[in-house]
């Protein structure tokens, strides 16, 4: 909300700086988002006046004016009709940017040069006339600034209001604060007692059917009015703030909400049928209502509506109806002044999608004391402004007067609460500065009132915030908690997601963070097959695209994205991470289930091209091995990448992906992204993914580490063999050899692996390095050959195998 | 006569000094220690000496022969040390097998910045679920249904009960629903908003703190939060708390620091203002004891929340709040 301190201080004697005043309340909570000089636009226009006009030689109406502005003479075009010499007119001098968004510069007009711009109001953004110049008082001196003459002096505050100040989005709400601040005192007009003849009551009437939605409706009828515009100085005010000025009747409701925060309503009387105010909500088949800006709005049945004897005139709190809104015939207005129930109108704002200054304030809530003040100053300046006679009496209809609330506060607990030493004097100043009514009930104890436009203030906790904020908050003594040093360890799956992300990282990973947001064919570009549990997405309600409008079911899509996109920068060697939740619509219940993923591609080549390396591109055991780290890391030994069934992954390749299990458990998988699917995300180099689940992998982490004795006697190595089939997999021959009946071996591994000439076709040569070893004792050579010979024979009899010719 | 073998000696050494290579070296010997070698031929010529002189200057001689001998060895391995190394010099210009270097996305690095700093203070770590009810995420947290302090977030909805969190607070609420004070957490994670434009991204994290105990006031708040950015920062920067409103808090308060920019001149960042606002707080307010089961007589406590992608922006100079989730290998490859 923007205020105008010329307008502020109407209400309250500032003599601070600007600055120093949006300083001061922006620390006591108002927080002065920027500050505004409204008239900014005539900045660089002054006074000028013709000294001499003569006719243009090219153009028959435009003539070439001299005009004095102080410090020289211009020359400039000029083409309005009501331009005569001697006359005094607001110049815009070179380089001045209008408020249409024009520069003023140096120019030739059918061959004349002229350096600068005679202006109308309406080219200076100070009003609607755009008849001809604006003519100035004669007796100002020629070069004074514009703004100086007309008196324009003001500064206009941004405000940025939480939604507790209610009361401070008006004029008296933000001088009340300043009074406050500053120890001033808050001066506000009393409303005159000068009234006509006739009464309100008997020339109309106003029932509430739902007091609930409506605790109180005060109503006024002023006569005699002529309709035409505001003077200047309110209309210069609205402008300041904002506001368009349109006319005397409808500025004056704008300049009393702006001035005391109630909204009002004037209606034209005679447009009432059966001059009647009922406030209920709609009959069947009102279904639609034509508000005053030209917009049909769908009612249901819970908006509350202000109606005649016979229709709908306006939508409560919210807006008014064309049917009933001030003409230039008007002669009769009723004034309306009401409340209403915070609840029913945001929720009527919100469903047509319709935020006025009066909903606005009405959600928030405003002083359900001050219908009548805010009515008779509306009327007031109805009578000064637009002739109007302001007939005698008020409606005022409070079916449910609000209650006075009263707040215990002990001095005691303010200071232990906020951590100061406060005397209960201070306490109470600090409130009453602030309108509560406070009486000391003993040395400690307060009993607190709250003004009736403090909504907000329900428990000694408010009272606490006022009272700190107005003594100030950064008086407040920085402490320590005393606290006791009990400590929770950090949780496992916290730690573990830590320690992988350290892990990737070292393995040469870069992690990324991708919007927890996909798009629904995300399934599909995976192909995924129908009864897939991860097409059982969670879907946004309000998404902001459809490429963001479900929750995603796997990290893979946003990596393989991210994949593309740098790519498409260049970018061809990848390695990347991610790691973080994916989610699933649950059967048993509202919320979730939220499962946390790492998931990581690594494409291009296997290092960086260096003059140590070749050009060699990663591969399937690139990846594997990278996984064989991690696991190892983490302490988890035996888990087993073996092949997957051809059709259980549908975006990697079949014979191309392993399952990572532990014993039973499947912890993840490793593969190659099937081309298809990269074709669909535009990338045409051969990825290879890691997926692992991180829930079922931290409920495989070994409780503890243990440390195994050194061996003490020297290890024997052997090697073997073997000529196999090609399509025994390795693993099938180490797992062999391990379940070997001895407990002397230490180890078994492959050291290389070798297809082609001179090896048959179909083959393959494998060859495997075994270590002893025995605990006890040193190892015979005797002992290891017959032990090696055994499992030599026992290979080459189970994997009808042969030894290398 | 001694005099002339320890001239040889000396112009012997003084030679070897200047030889450079093998071939001078192996020279020098033959012209010192060679059968027609200066000491081959003062030992020869001993026997012309006085009787009384010969057994020192025969001993001396030797002396001097086997020294010279060793000198002229040694100097000749060293040489042949000297030529096999510089056979084996390799340009050390050349760069070194780098293991390959990954990095960690500048979030995670700022959330642990975060993390450690309350972690020694003593505070623990929780989380909690993305996809919140709106009891979780509103309600528990005092803000009812149809409350204009919906409208200080854009919510993502599911269902009408359903929301993407936009807030860690509700960690706060599960927290204490499961736990007695003495609570001090932290609670890191991603939160939505239903916002994207030049400086909002719909996703983005937070991190939420909790204190709960007896006699905690709103200084304690003051000086946990200067003790935080004093090591965020630097111990120099100094902060304000001004007064704001949260629904969960009362008192409620923004937290800005000076400018880490331009230390409070004005500058784009701070908007010409000096001041920059990096953190929400407040006591937390009794309705969310209440809510939760904490007896609002014995117990008082603070919270405070911050957003991540904020303070590494700060911390790292990064202007665009949208580079942290396009994740161009460029910008990740920087942390």
């Amino acid at each position: 909300m923007k205020v105008s301190l010329d307008w502020l201080r109407q209400y309250v004697d500032i003599d601070i700086k600007a600055s120093e005043l949006a300083d001061l309340i922006t620390m006591a909570g108002l927080e002065v988002e920027a500050v505004i000089d409204p008239y900014e636009q005539i900045n660089s226009v002054k006074v000028g006046r013709i000294t001499d006009i003569s006719p243009h030689p090219n153009a028959d109406k435009l003539v070439c004016c001299k005009v004095d502005i102080g410090s020289s003479t211009t020359e400039i075009v000029c083409g309005a009709p009501n331009v005569k010499k001697g006359m005094n007119v607001p110049c815009a001098t070179l380089g001045t940017i209008l408020p249409s968004g024009i520069e003023v510069k140096k120019a030739k007009i059918r061959g004349q040069t002229s350096e600068g711009m005679l202006c109308s109001r309406v080219e200076l953004g100070l009003g609607d006339d755009a008849s001809g110049l604006m003519e100035l008082e004669q007796t100002l001196a020629p070069g004074i600034p514009l703004k100086e003459a007309l008196g324009f002096d003001d500064t206009v505050f941004e405000l940025g209001l939480t939604p507790n100040r209610p009361d401070c989005l008006c004029h008296i709400g933000v001088a009340r604060e300043i009074a406050a601040l500053l120890g001033k005192n808050l001066m506000i007009r009393e409303t005159s007692k000068t009234e006509g003849s006739g009464h309100t009551a008997d020339n109309a009437s106003v029932v509430i059917e739902n007091p609930d939605l409506c605790p109180r409706y005060s109503a006024r009828l002023v006569s005699d009015i002529a309709i035409g515009p505001s003077p200047a100085w309110m209309q210069q005010r609205l402008r300041a703030i904002g506001l368009k000025p349109i006319n005397n009747i409808v500025d004056i409701t704008n300049y009393v909400l702006m001035e005391t925060g109630q909204p009002l309503h004037a209606f034209d009387f005679d447009r009432l049928a059966g001059h009647r105010i009922v406030v209920r909500t709609p009959h069947e088949q009102e279904d639609f209502f034509t508000t005053l800006d030209g917009k049909s709005r769908q009612l249901d049945s819970e908006t509350l509506l202000i109606c005649d004897a016979e229709k709908p005139v306006a939508i409560a709190g919210v807006m008014g109806g064309g049917n009933s809104e001030i003409m230039e015939s008007t002669k009769r207005v009723l004034i309306e002044s009401a409340c209403f129930d915070p609840v029913s109108i945001r929720k009527t704002a919100k469903r047509i999608g319709a935020s006025t200054d009066a909903s606005y304030r009405f959600e928030r809530g405003v002083d359900p004391k001050g219908t009548v003040y805010a009515m008779n100053r509306a009327a007031d300046l109805i009578a000064e402004l637009a002739g109007g006679s302001v007939t005698k009496g008020i409606i005022d209809e409070h079916p449910r007067p609000s209650v006075k609330k009263t707040i215990t506060l002990s001095t005691e607990k303010t200071n232990r609460h906020l951590g100061t030493c406060l005397e209960i004097e201070k306490i109470a100043g600090h409130l009453e500065s602030i309108g509560f009514s406070v009486y000391r009930s003993n040395s400690d104890q307060l009993e607190v009132t709250s003004p009736t436009f403090r909504v907000d203030v329900e428990r000694p906790e408010d009272l606490m915030e006022e009272v700190a904020r107005l003594n100030g908050y950064n008086r407040i003594s920085t402490t320590f908690p005393q606290i006791t040093a009990q400590a929770e360890p950090p949780g496992r799956t916290l730690e573990t997601k830590e320690r992988i992300r350290d892990m990737m990282s070292g393995f040469g990973f870069h992690e990324t963070i991708n919007y927890s947001f996909a798009a629904a064919r995300g399934a599909d570009r995976l192909e995924l097959p129908a009864g897939d549990p991860r097409r059982k997405t969670v879907e946004i309600m309000n998404p902001l695209s459809e490429e963001q409008a479900v929750m995603r079911t796997t990290l893979l899509p946003g990596l393989l994205e991210t994949t593309q996109k740098n790519i498409f920068r260049q970018e061809k060697n990848l390695k990347l991470f991610e790691i973080g939740k994916a989610f699933y619509k649950a059967q048993d219940r509202e919320l979730p289930h939220e499962t946390e993923m790492l998931t990581a591609l690594w494409t291009g080549m296997r290092k960086p091209l260096a003059w140590h390396t070749g050009h060699e591109h990663c591969d399937f055991y690139d990846i594997k091995g990278t996984a064989e780290s991690l696991l190892a890391g983490l302490g988890i030994k035996d888990a087993a990448g073996t092949k997957m069934p051809d059709s259980a992954c549908s975006y990697t390749q079949p014979g191309r992906t392993a399952q990572i299990r532990l014993n039973d458990i499947f912890l993840g998988l490793i593969g190659e992204i099937r081309p298809s699917v990269l074709k669909r995300f535009d990338i045409r180099q051969p990825v290879f993914v890691l997926e692992i689940h991180l829930e079922a992998l931290i409920a495989c982490l070994p409780g503890t580490h243990v440390f195994r004795q050194i061996p003490k006697f020297p290890a024997v190595t052997r090697d073997i063999t073997l000529i196999v089939d090609s399509r025994i997999e390795a693993g099938q021959i180490i797992d062999h050899v391990k379940a070997t009946d001895t407990d002397l071996i230490e180890n078994v591994f492959m050291f290389d692996v070798y297809s082609g000439k001179p090896i048959a076709e179909g083959k393959k040569s494998i060859s495997l390095r075994i270590v002893y070893r025995s605990f006890d004792r040193t190892l015979e050579d005797a002992r290891v050959n017959e032990i090696h010979q055994r499992i030599t024979d026992d290979l080459l009899s189970a994997f009808d195998a042969a030894l290398p010719a | 006569m001694n005099e002339e073998i320890e001239k040889i000696r000396q112009q012997a050494l003084s030679e070897l000094k200047q030889a450079q290579d093998a071939e001078s070296i192996q020279e020098l010997s033959v012209r010192y220690l060679g059968r027609k070698g200066r000491v081959t031929r003062f030992l020869r010529n001993i026997s012309e000496l006085p009787k009384e002189e010969r057994p020192a200057a025969g001993k001396r001689a030797n002396e001097v022969k086997t020294e010279l001998e060793s000198a002229f060895q040694d100097a000749l391995a060293h040489l042949a040390e000297k030529q096999q190394e510089d056979e084996q010099a390799i340009d050390v210009s050349l760069p070194g097998r780098q293991p390959p270097l990954g990095t960690l996305h500048p979030i995670t690095r700022t959330t642990r910045m975060i993390a450690r700093i309350f972690e020694r203070m003593g505070f623990g770590i929780a989380e909690g679920p993305e996809v919140e009810s709106d009891y979780y995420n509103f309600e528990a947290l005092n803000i009812p249904k149809n409350h204009p302090a919906r409208d200080m977030q854009d919510t993502f909805y599911v269902s009408e009960n359903i929301v993407l969190r936009t807030h860690t607070s509700p960690i706060q609420v599960r927290y204490m629903e499961t736990h007695q004070p003495p609570v001090r957490i932290i609670a890191p994670g991603k939160v939505y908003r239903c916002d994207s434009d030049l400086t909002h991204t719909p996703m983005f994290n937070q991190v939420e703190g909790l204190l709960v105990d007896k006699n905690v006031s709103f200084g304690d708040l003051k000086g946990i939060l200067t003790a935080f950015v004093h090591q965020v920062f630097d111990p120099q920067t100094s902060l304000r708390f001004r007064p704001s409103f949260f629904p969960f808090t009362e008192p409620s308060a923004e937290v800005d620091i000076r400018c880490v920019m331009c230390r409070g001149d004005g500058c784009r960042v701070c908007s010409d203002t000096g001041w920059l606002e990096v953190m929400g707080c407040g006591m937390v307010h009794p309705a969310v004891f209440e809510n939760v089961g904490y007896d609002t007589d014995r117990y008082s406590g603070f919270a405070f929340g911050m957003g991540v992608e904020r303070i590494a922006m700060l911390k790292y100079g990064i202007n665009d709040i949208r580079m942290f989730f396009e994740n161009d290998i460029r910008f990740l490859r920087q942390f």
